[in-house]
This record gives C-alpha cells, sequence and structure tokens, in this order.
C-alpha cells in the first residue's frame, strides 16, 4: 500500500484492500507511517521485524483459509442443489455410505493444520527473540489510564521518565519491560509487534523494533477500566542522532526563566501531589512527570493534541473529557490558569 | 417398577432397565400417580417435576434473556454508531457489555439447550423422567434466581462491570468498589450449582434409565452432544465456581488469593477462568451440533452419514477441549514452549469438527433434500459453522493471536461461534420439535421469512 491513500479509503474499503492484498501479494513498502494509515493496521503494515513474520502469516492463513472456506461453501451450495437421479420418493438413503466423505476431508484438513501449525510454530520462534543484544532497555509501566516510560542508566543521575511517548532509535532492537501499576493492561504497538498484558506482581518483556523513522500508534488493550478507550501511546523512530539529541534533552532538568514564579508557586502548590518536574520541589509520582511537558506531542493519553489550549482545557476540564480520569477538573480563575499555563509553556 | 423388596443395589457396570408394571388399581400404581402428577391449581404449577415442562420453562427463560441480550447489543450498536456520542456513560457501557455477554454465555446459550435436553431427553431415551425430577426442578428454579438476581442489579445501576471474563484485580475490591462483582460471583456461583446438578441428572438419567434396547450405538447425536456437555460440566464448573468463591472471600472477607501486595497472583483468575471457560464454549456448541447432526438427515431424506464418527468426534472435542485453555492467555508473557503446547493443541481440536462438517456435507449431498424451515437454517448454520471454526484457526496460532487477541476480530470469531453454532440450530431446532411441543405445524411461509431475516446481518 503506497502512502497516497487517506485514512478513510483503509477504514472504508477495508475488504478491498484486503483481498487485493491476497491476490497480489503486495509487501507493505516502507510508507510513511505518519498516521495517513489507520493506525492499527497491523493485517496490512508491519515496520519491524518483530511483527513482520506475523504479517506474513497471517497473510497465508487468510488466503489459505478463505479459500477452504470457499470450497465448503462451493460443495454445499452444489450438494443442496445439484440434480439427482429419480427415484422412489419413498425410500431412504443407505446408512453405510458416504464414509469417503469424512475420511478425505477430515484427512486434507488434517495435512493442512499440521502444516500451518508448524509454520505458525516457526513463526513463533522467528519472533520470540531479536537478531542481536537490545540496544535500549526502557520500562512501561501501564496507570489507569496512561502509560509512564522509564529510560534507566546505570548513573542514576542520567535515568529520566516521560509519558505516554516512547522514543527510540531506527533499526534497532529495544527491550520493553513491562509492569502494572493497578490492574492488568496491555501494551500494543500493532505496527511493530504483538501485545502482552502487564500483569500486577509480574514482570513481563517484549521487544519491538522499527524500521522505518515514523510515529507509531500504540494502544492499551486490555480493559482496564471506564477510560480504557483512551489509553493510549506512541512511539517515535527517530535516527540514531536524533534520539540521542531527545534523549540527552529529556536528561536534562527543567530551565525556569523568570517571570513565572506564580504559575511554578501554584503547581507546587495544587499539582505536585502527583506530578513530577524535575529541578523543582515538584516529586508527585502518580501522575505523568512534566519536567519536558512540551516536548510531547499528545496529552491526557492520547486523548487532544499537545496545544496551550488544549492543555488549559484538560487542566479545568479533565472530567468532562475523560470522566473518572485521576486528574481532576481544577478551580482555578482566569487569573490562576494563565499563571499556570506561562508555567507550563516554559517546560520545554 | 420393580418389587419395593430388592433392597440391594446392582452394583455390575452393565445397565440393568428400570422396568416394571404397576396394575391398575393397584397401591404402587396410586402411589405412582400422586408421586409423579402435577397437583391442580399455582401450587402444583410450582412445584411440577414433569421433565416437559421444565424443558419448555428453560426455553422460554433462556429466549428471554437472549431478547434482553440482544436488546443490550442494540443500545451499545447505538453508542458505538458514530465516534464520541454520549448516549451512554463509561460506567453504563461497561455494565452494559458485562452483561451483555454474562446474560448470553450464562443465562441463554447453555440453559436454551438444557431446554431442549430436558424436554427432548426421556423422550429419546424412552424413560419416564429425569432420574431426579426434583432436582431437576431445583436446576430450574435455581437459574431463574440467579438470572433475577445478576438483573435486579440493573435498575440499581450496579451491574457486573468488569467484563463477562472479570479479570482481577479490577474486579477485586481496591478497583471496584460497588456490589456489582460480589452480584457477578454470588449469581455465578448460584448458577454453577444450577448447571452442575442439571448436569448429574443428565448423566445419571443416560446411563440408567435408557429403555431397554437403546443401545449405545443407537442414542441420537444430541443425547451424545448433551452427555458430552455434561461431562465437561461436571469437570469445568468448579474451577470457575471456585474462582468467583475465591473472589468473593478477598472482597468479603479480605483473604488474598488474588491481591498482590499479599502475596496473590492475579495470573491465577485468568488459569481458573479458562480452564471452565474454554470446555464450556464446547459445553454451549455440542448439543447445538447434535440438534443439527439429528435434524438435519430428516430433511435429506436419509440417515447421517458416518454416526459412528460423528459420535466419537463429539467425544473427542470434548477430550481435547480441557486442553487449550491457555489459548486465552498468549498474551500473558508464558514461556514460548508452552504456548506451542497449546497452540498445536489448539489446532488439533478442529480435526474433529471437520469430521462434523464432511458428515453433514455428506449427508446433503447423498440426501434429496426438502426446503423446510429447519433446513434452510441447518444449512447456513454450517457455512457459519466453517467460518467460526476457521478464524478459530487464526487465533490458535500463537504470532497471529498476538495481534487479534482482544480486538474485533475474535469478538467477530466469538459471535460466529457462538450465533452461528448455537442460536442457528437452537431456531432450527424450535421449528423443527415445535410440532412435537405444541401439537401443530407452523407457518412454513413465515418460516423462510424468518430465515431471510436472521440471514441479513450474517
Amino acid at each position: 500500500m503506497n502512502n497516497s491513500e487517506s485514512g478513510f479509503r483503509h477504514g472504508v474499503a477495508g475488504n478491498y484492500a484486503f483481498f487485493l492484498c491476497i491476490l497480489a501479494a503486495a509487501p507493505a513498502s516502507a510508507a510513511s507511517s505518519e498516521n495517513d494509515v489507520a493506525p492499527l493496521n497491523y493485517f496490512l503494515h508491519s515496520y519491524g521485524p518483530a511483527s513482520t513474520p506475523t504479517m506474513v502469516l497471517g497473510w497465508v492463513f487468510a488466503a489459505l483459509l478463505i479459500a477452504i472456506f470457499s470450497s465448503i461453501a462451493l460443495l454445499l451450495v452444489w450438494a443442496v442443489f445439484r440434480k439427482r437421479p429419480a427415484v422412489d420418493p419413498r425410500s431412504i438413503g443407505r446408512e453405510d455410505e458416504g464414509m469417503p466423505w469424512i475420511y478425505i476431508g477430515t484427512g486434507i484438513s488434517t495435512g493442512i493444520l499440521f502444516a500451518l501449525a508448524i509454520y505458525a510454530l516457526i513463526t513463533l520462534n522467528a519472533i520470540a527473540n531479536p537478531t542481536h543484544a537490545p540496544a535500549l532497555t526502557l520500562t512501561v509501566t501501564g496507570y489507569d489510564w496512561w502509560w509512564k516510560v522509564e529510560y534507566e542508566d546505570d548513573d542514576p543521575t542520567r535515568s529520566f521518565a516521560t509519558a505516554n511517548e516512547i522514543h527510540i532509535p531506527v533499526g534497532q532492537p529495544v527491550l520493553v519491560k513491562l509492569k502494572s501499576a493497578d490492574v492488568i493492561h496491555a501494551f500494543w504497538v500493532p505496527m511493530l509487534a504483538g501485545k502482552t498484558q502487564m500483569i500486577p506482581g509480574l514482570a513481563n518483556q517484549q521487544w519491538i523494533q522499527a524500521d522505518v523513522e515514523g510515529v507509531y500508534g500504540g494502544q492499551c488493550t486490555q480493559y482496564c477500566g471506564v477510560q480504557h478507550a483512551h489509553m493510549s501511546l506512541e512511539i517515535v523512530a527517530q535516527s540514531e542522532d536524533e534520539f540521542r539529541t531527545w534523549q540527552d534533552a529529556q536528561r536534562g532538568e527543567a530551565e525556569m526563566t523568570a517571570g513565572i514564579n506564580a504559575g511554578k508557586s501554584l503547581f507546587l502548590d495544587r499539582c505536585a501531589g502527583c506530578h513530577a518536574i524535575r529541578g523543582t520541589e515538584a516529586v508527585g509520582a502518580h501522575a505523568p512527570d512534566l519536567t519536558h511537558l512540551n516536548s510531547r506531542r499528545l496529552i491526557a493519553a492520547g486523548l487532544l493534541t499537545n496545544t496551550p489550549d488544549h492543555l488549559a482545557q484538560w487542566i479545568t476540564h479533565a472530567q468532562d473529557l475523560k470522566p473518572g480520569a485521576r486528574m481532576p477538573s481544577m478551580a482555578l480563575t482566569a487569573t490562576e490558569l494563565n499563571a499556570l499555563s506561562a508555567f507550563l509553556s516554559t517546560l520545554n | 417398577m420393580k418389587d419395593v423388596d430388592q433392597s440391594t443395589p446392582d452394583v455390575s457396570l452393565s445397565r440393568i432397565p428400570e422396568v416394571g408394571f404397576a396394575p391398575i388399581g393397584s397401591p404402587a400404581e396410586r402411589r405412582l400417580a400422586e408421586l409423579w402428577e402435577s397437583a391442580p391449581g399455582w401450587r402444583g404449577w410450582l412445584s411440577t417435576v414433569d421433565h416437559k415442562t421444565i424443558g419448555m420453562r428453560y426455553l422460554v427463560t433462556a429466549f428471554i434473556f437472549l431478547l434482553m441480550g440482544g436488546v443490550e447489543a442494540l443500545i451499545m450498536r447505538l453508542q458505538l454508531a458514530r465516534p464520541d456520542q454520549t448516549l451512554l456513560t463509561p460506567e453504563q457501557y461497561s455494565q452494559l457489555f458485562t452483561m451483555h455477554g454474562v446474560t448470553m454465555i450464562f443465562l441463554y446459550s447453555l440453559p436454551i439447550l438444557s431446554g431442549f435436553s430436558n424436554y427432548l431427553w426421556p423422550l429419546m431415551l424412552g424413560s419416564r423422567d429425569m432420574a431426579f425430577p426434583r432436582l431437576n426442578a431445583l436446576s430450574y428454579w435455581i437459574f431463574l434466581f440467579a438470572g433475577i438476581f445478576l438483573y435486579a442489579s440493573f435498575p440499581l445501576g450496579e451491574a457486573p462491570n468488569a467484563g463477562w471474563f472479570n479479570y482481577v484485580p479490577f474486579a477485586g475490591l481496591e478497583y471496584n468498589t460497588g456490589p456489582n462483582i460480589d452480584v457477578y460471583a454470588l449469581g455465578m456461583v448460584l448458577l454453577g450449582i444450577s448447571t452442575t446438578v442439571g448436569a448429574i441428572n443428565f448423566i445419571v438419567t443416560l446411563f440408567r434409565m435408557r429403555a431397554p434396547g437403546m443401545s449405545i450405538d443407537r442414542v441420537p447425536i444430541l443425547v451424545w452432544g448433551t452427555l458430552t456437555a455434561s461431562v465437561a460440566n461436571i469437570f469445568a464448573v468448579p474451577s470457575v465456581s471456585l474462582a468467583f468463591f475465591l473472589l468473593w472471600l478477598d472482597r468479603q472477607v479480605g483473604t488474598h488469593f488474588f491481591d498482590v501486595l499479599n502475596g496473590g497472583k492475579p495470573l491465577l483468575w485468568q488459569h481458573l477462568f479458562w480452564m471452565f471457560g474454554h470446555p464450556w464454549v464446547y459445553a454451549v456448541v455440542l448439543p447445538a451440533m447434535g440438534i443439527v447432526s439429528d435434524a438435519l438427515p430428516t430433511f435429506c431424506r436419509r440417515p447421517l452419514v458416518g454416526y459412528s464418527a460423528v459420535a466419537l468426534s463429539t467425544m473427542a472435542t470434548m477430550l481435547l477441549g480441557f486442553g487449550v485453555w491457555i489459548h486465552h492467555m498468549f498474551a500473558t508473557g508464558l514461556p514460548t514452549l508452552a504456548l506451542s503446547f497449546f497452540s498445536a493443541a489448539s489446532m488439533v481440536i478442529s480435526i474433529p469438527s471437520a469430521v462434523a462438517v464432511f458428515a453433514w456435507l455428506a449427508t446433503i449431498w447423498l440426501g434429496r433434500p426438502v426446503f423446510n424451515t429447519p433446513f434452510l437454517f441447518f444449512a447456513g448454520f454450517v457455512i457459519l459453522f466453517v467460518i467460526g471454526g476457521l478464524s478459530g484457526v487464526m487465533t490458535a496460532a500463537v504470532p497471529l493471536d498476538l495481534q487479534l487477541n482482544e480486538t474485533y476480530f475474535i469478538v467477530a470469531h466469538l459471535h460466529y461461534v457462538l450465533l452461528g453454532i448455537n442460536v442457528f440450530p437452537v431456531v432450527g431446532g424450535i421449528y423443527y420439535w415445535f410440532p412435537k411441543f405444541f401439537g401443530r405445524m407452523m407457518n412454513e411461509a413465515l418460516g423462510g421469512c424468518r430465515i431471510n431475516r436472521a440471514s441479513l446481518p450474517t
């Protein structure tokens, strides 16, 4: 599929795309993944070695099973409507005939199933581990309803945390350790890998790798409460240099410019119980780390794009936008909101 | 009826038919009438143990639950018709989709088959009634009570809300403080009693009360299906009853079975639930497949092709059905070797289904079909069965399942299975046995309209 096709076409004409794909066995070319394709369309798009074998497996299974279905459907229609020799209408068929149907039908089915099972197990083996040691290890923790992303370093001062947006270097395997802070969530970035549950008390992990630069959508796929639908994340695959630059920037503490003291004290007073900003006294650990808030594309776990207007709306009307979320709708006067917004706008 | 003084129980494994003769007017005959006749009036209506009445009650009650589950589905589809609609709050939606699943799976799909089996089982086996008629009535009343109990939570806005799979810790007290989950847990324990009692009744009736000459190679496939479903229930239901009871203890008295901070294991819930859940899938499809195997040949004007093969495939499906539960849990981070075993087992379980499909195809091919309404439902069933089964093969492949799991693909797969393999045979079976149930035929022209409407969404 090429990227001139709109997301709309993918949604509405999904069936046609599906059959075209089967017929032409068109490989998913390295399309831009800037969300002009349906972000969760794992059947037609894969951008890494942890998911491509699965996508091909899916095509083979789908093609073969559709062929089997068509044959059986044709056979049924034929069996129902075929012309029959005239016989005495009161006669009934013999009890012992027809067994070859079962022998042949079951024999063929068994052969195909064994072949498919072996192919599936080979694929499972291929995606179980990366070909070489992961270049980067990070920890993603599921919270109701957002993702904490921690980049650890042997030197603790170089470790940092962010939220809902994972940056990875392109072309390299990345090990993702998966934890949960509350209920069971599941980490799924369909164009890069299958999903893995994040189970409290268990240390799960999976690996991902993006071979093409771009932004890949992800979504929680285990029902985890009323805002389960609004628990998405993004993976940003960047070149090695861009990734290093981003990582170095994220390691830094927030820079405090002059003239924002009113907003800062308001933040420390009202927000710091849950949110942290490195470089200030705000060290709350129940909500996203906001040290480099403005470096992120989205807020509220993918609900809104990160603009000053959206941020102000989110702060004052979180419970209208995402009912049940842990973030309260803050009651702020216009002056307070302006001061807070001014402070937050410095968190680059 | 045998002489009363035969007090030593016969412990041999051979079946001795419990038949006898009570002369008209004898004390034995009066005692029998007293035992078996339903009393007149409302007391008799409430206390009847007649398997036909109870069977019909199962059918009607389960059908009402089917309609309620259908209404829940329609409300959900309205909410989903366009993005970001506000017809339902997230909490209402959670309760609706949970109750839709609970209703369709526990209050419709097995009870409706119990209805068929209850009504037809003694008639097919040639026994007077079920082996334990009062237990049979108990089974129905507990089912009805559990259903009403579960639904009573709806008007209070406290219906179960953690999905029918009810994963902990989300269903635990820490994240679900209302009575919602307690209602679900107690309802499921009650339903477990009803199902277990019913299953024991079916098995004992089959083994002890068949008419003379009803040898094992002559029982209808519906009987095979209900037998295997009942055996599956006896072994599977304890798992889920235990799981819900442990959860209820966690919530009510603070035990720590699933509570991570105190050494509990959330993954244990998934194991217990699916150890029950997967055999249950076969419990709600095998009797329905039996309906098709018994009724389809009538409209093909020939006996079923491969009776023994189909009967054996029914047994094989049930046995294999106990070894595949992990395919609901491929994404929980289990080691590759374990995944491989359960993946292979899940593929193997398609083989007995293939036997049944080719037996039906051969029956139609070699027969001379007449296109009455039930035949149309059964032919449609074959198509839906194949779609449901083949999509199941895709989910049995671990790498594919890691993508498909928890998506609309699974929703579609399980609806093909439950709608195709349960609802179509049930509706066809109602058309087929309606004259038996009510002593009159149904209107064939209206039946044709019905199948057209039913086929539309599929």
